[in-house]
């Protein structure tokens, strides 16, 4: 189960690459959205995946499965949930202040101002 | 920009406040299994979303006049507040503590400090993300 | 009474205040007093934790009582604690400075605030002795740090600003990624408990590839070679007192970071991470020299100088011996004294001449003295001429370089300072010396308010130099600390029993 997890991981780490490297600013953005989805599904795959079971309940529980990797991610989420939020609202202001939202018309000398 | 789905309309009536009650229900079912104030919040904040497709900026901002970043600030203050109390008690930061106490109506019930916590993360979420849709679909 | 919770104050202060300074955001009133009020109250509490590790060695909190391995420890050593102090005093400094220039429409949209959450995260991350949680505060000063490089939203500001937001995102990912293979290898976050657990596998190729990974994660951050490509664009475009808290602070989180992963963590490999580590710092130094002496604005010379300075520092930690690690801690906090003292005494020169290519300045010495020889006395500073701050800690890498056999090496470091000096001195050439050019010449008083906080961080700097000798028991003390992870271990995992 493990290894066909990782190799979902590495697809969307490649299809996250590749958005990334588009010019399209809603692409790249995206392209950081599944990034950080890839990154989810890594962890938690790196924590063990036991089928059936749920994370630790009560001091007897006969099978259980390490909680700490959903700890994680649900930080992970919450982060990437907040940077995600501001680059959309960063986007569309550069989009207002632009005109434009592809990545090689953004480009220009420093020295412009 | 005046929405006119009169359907949406009707129903989100009577689903925004499903989705409240839910998200109050989710909050305190936090307590000892899954739920809680992140969870709770977002549910909250979704409801929100939904008044707002339905309805515009205007109606909205007239039926809940928040001021959402606000919010943000009192929940986060309470949050900290709470895990502060640990300070006064001199032990580790984040310490919790809880008790069983008797309510008229609700019986024995405990109380716990994360409970407060919690209720400082749920209004950091509402206010959060509704100060995000604020700014992303507000002029628009 | 012993206070358990010191440690976590440095925190909680910035935090606290900044969240009620977002209760106010229409008074400019309330957003300068309790804005610097937030900064000097961190530098209160970490001055007090500052003399408690002194004189008790680490403090651990393992927050909300969970113990050390399975909580979350936050632990203050000497270097730790050093770093939060540095970063709480220069912050105040640089709130000062802004209070005079950074005009109202930028201080009343969230530069207060997000000042304060950032220092939150810088201090959370130089505190955290778990390495999630290192992330976590990362991305709480980063956050930060997005608000303040777009604060004001300029047209260059907003391009910088989405490139500097996506790089950050992608290393952020990279982070947790290395993050989840070293959980899959050792099952902890602890850093301490790594400690242990990696020392009882020794060495192992995957360790190494994980070792290396981090390097890459704080490297980004820090701006090391290859990696710094962004820094040059992206600090160019805030306004000058954001610039200065980004110089001074954010690429010293970077180097912290890896100092401390490549001391405490990963030390079964050295021959392959230690190395790997010191041509990075010495490529950094190169590169970072050629841009100094390229350009010739005086934004991006200062800028180029962080470069070189953190190839020196990670020098240091390279050549891991006694000597060299506290001479890198020493450097450390010299380059954040005197990288924020002459980024704001560069944005009182961009005030008056309203430029920023030297080409275009001269003669300003007659009018402006103090200025002048002030600058002048930072640079020697920066470059380390003795006795003046950076010398001691560039002498200590030196001879714990030579100590640990890396001599070419150590001939480069030598041979930077040149550079530094030669860069940083044709600021002084240009703008000081030479024909009188056209300049804005301001109000006096304007002028005057600026100079204060810099006169101040001028004084502190210097005094860091000469009086280095009686601060050199902490700094030993941090050096020891470094070399020997037993003490970092035992006050983490063992005071817990």
């Amino acid at each position: 189960m493990e290894s066909i997890i990782i190799v979902l991981v590495g697809i969307l780490t490649s299809v996250a690459i590749y958005l990334l490297l588009s010019k399209n600013l809603i692409r790249i953005i995206l392209g950081t959205a599944i990034l950080s989805h890839a990154v989810h599904l890594l962890i938690l795959t790196m924590g063990g995946l036991k089928s059936g079971t749920v994370p630790l309940l009560g001091e007897n529980a006969e099978r259980y499965i390490d909680a700490l990797p959903q700890a994680l991610i649900l930080t992970a989420i919450v982060i990437s949930f907040a940077v995600t939020a501001f680059i959309l609202v960063l986007a569309y202001r550069v989009y207002q202040e632009y005109g434009t939202d592809r990545m090689d018309e953004l480009r220009g000398s420093n020295d412009e101002q | 920009m005046k929405s006119n789905d009169l359907i949406l309309q009707t129903s989100t009536r009577v689903v925004f406040f499903i989705i409240f009650l839910f998200s109050i229900h989710i909050f305190f079912a936090g307590h000892y299994t899954p739920g809680g104030g992140f969870v709770g919040g977002l549910l909250m904040a979704s409801a929100i979303v939904l008044l707002l497709l339905a309805y515009d900026f205007k109606t909205v901002k007239e039926v809940l006049p928040f001021n959402y970043l606000g919010m943000t600030a009192i929940g986060m203050l309470i949050a900290l507040t709470t895990a502060a109390g640990s300070l006064v008690f001199n032990v580790p930061f984040f310490t919790h503590w809880y008790d069983y106490f008797d309510f008229p109506l609700l019986g024995k019930t405990s109380i716990h400090t994360a409970m407060f916590f919690d209720i400082g993360v749920y209004l950091v979420v509402v206010g959060i993300t509704l100060t995000i849709i604020e700014m992303i679909g507000g002029d628009s | 009474m012993k206070l358990i919770n010191l440690v976590v104050l440095p925190i909680i202060v910035p935090l606290f205040i900044g969240t009620v300074l977002l209760l106010f955001r229409k008074s400019l009133l309330a957003q300068r007093a309790l804005g610097l009020f937030g900064a000097a109250a961190t530098l209160v509490v970490s001055l007090f934790l500052l003399a408690k590790v002194a004189e008790d060695g680490i403090q651990v909190v393992t927050l909300g009582s969970w113990a050390a391995p399975y909580g979350i420890s936050l632990v203050s050593d000497m270097l730790s604690i050093l770093l939060v102090a540095t970063a709480s005093l220069l912050t105040l400094l640089v709130l000062w400075y802004s209070v005079y220039s950074l005009g109202e429409k930028r201080e009343l949209s969230f530069f207060y605030p997000a000042t304060l959450f950032m220092l939150t995260g810088i201090n959370g991350a130089f505190t955290t002795g778990d390495i999630f949680n290192l992330f976590v505060f990362f991305e709480v000063f980063l956050m930060a740090s997005y608000v303040l490089i777009a604060l004001g939203g300029e047209r260059i500001q907003l391009r910088e600003s989405m490139k500097y937001i996506i790089v950050n995102v992608v290393a952020a990912a990279l982070f947790v990624i290395t993050i989840g293979y070293l959980y899959s290898i050792t099952g902890t976050l602890n850093m301490a408990d790594l400690a242990v657990k990696l020392g009882d596998i020794g060495s192992m190729g995957v360790i190494s590839t994980v070792a290396i990974m981090f390097l890459v994660v704080f490297g980004i951050k820090a701006g090391i070679f290859p990696l710094y490509f962004w820094l040059p664009g992206s600090y160019y475009a805030p306004p000058l007192p954001v610039l200065a808290l980004f110089g001074a602070l954010l690429t010293k989180v970077g180097i912290y970071s890896i100092t401390r992963v490549y001391t405490l963590i990963f030390t079964t490999d050295v021959a392959f991470t230690h190395d790997m580590l010191m041509m990075l710092a010495i490529a950094t130094i190169l590169f970072g020299s050629i841009g100094a002496l390229a350009y010739m604005d005086v934004k991006k010379i200062i800028i180029y100088n962080i470069v070189i300075a953190v190839g020196v520092i990670l020098f240091g930690v390279a050549a891991f011996n006694e000597v060299a690690v506290t001479g890198s801690v020493l450097y450390l906090i010299h380059d954040m004294l005197v990288k924020a003292l002459l980024f704001l005494m560069i944005g009182v020169l961009i005030f008056i001449t309203g430029k920023t290519n030297l080409r275009e300045m001269g003669g300003l010495i007659r009018h402006y003295p103090v200025l002048g020889w002030t600058y002048l006395v930072a640079v020697f500073a920066l470059a380390g001429i003795p006795p003046l701050s950076g010398f001691a800690g560039k002498i200590l890498i030196l001879q714990g370089g030579l100590e640990g056999g890396f001599v070419w090496q150590s001939i480069v470091v030598a041979l930077s300072t040149m550079v530094v000096l030669l860069s940083a001195i044709r600021i002084f050439i240009y703008a000081f010396w030479g024909a009188e050019k056209s300049f804005n010449s301001p109000p006096k008083a304007k002028y005057v308010n600026r100079m204060i906080p810099v006169v101040i961080l001028f004084v502190i700097t210097m005094g860091y130099g000469v009086f280095i000798e009686f601060l050199m028991p902490l700094f030993q003390a941090t050096g020891t600390q470094l070399m020997d992870s037993s003490l970092y271990i035992d006050a983490v995992l063992g005071g817990e029993k």
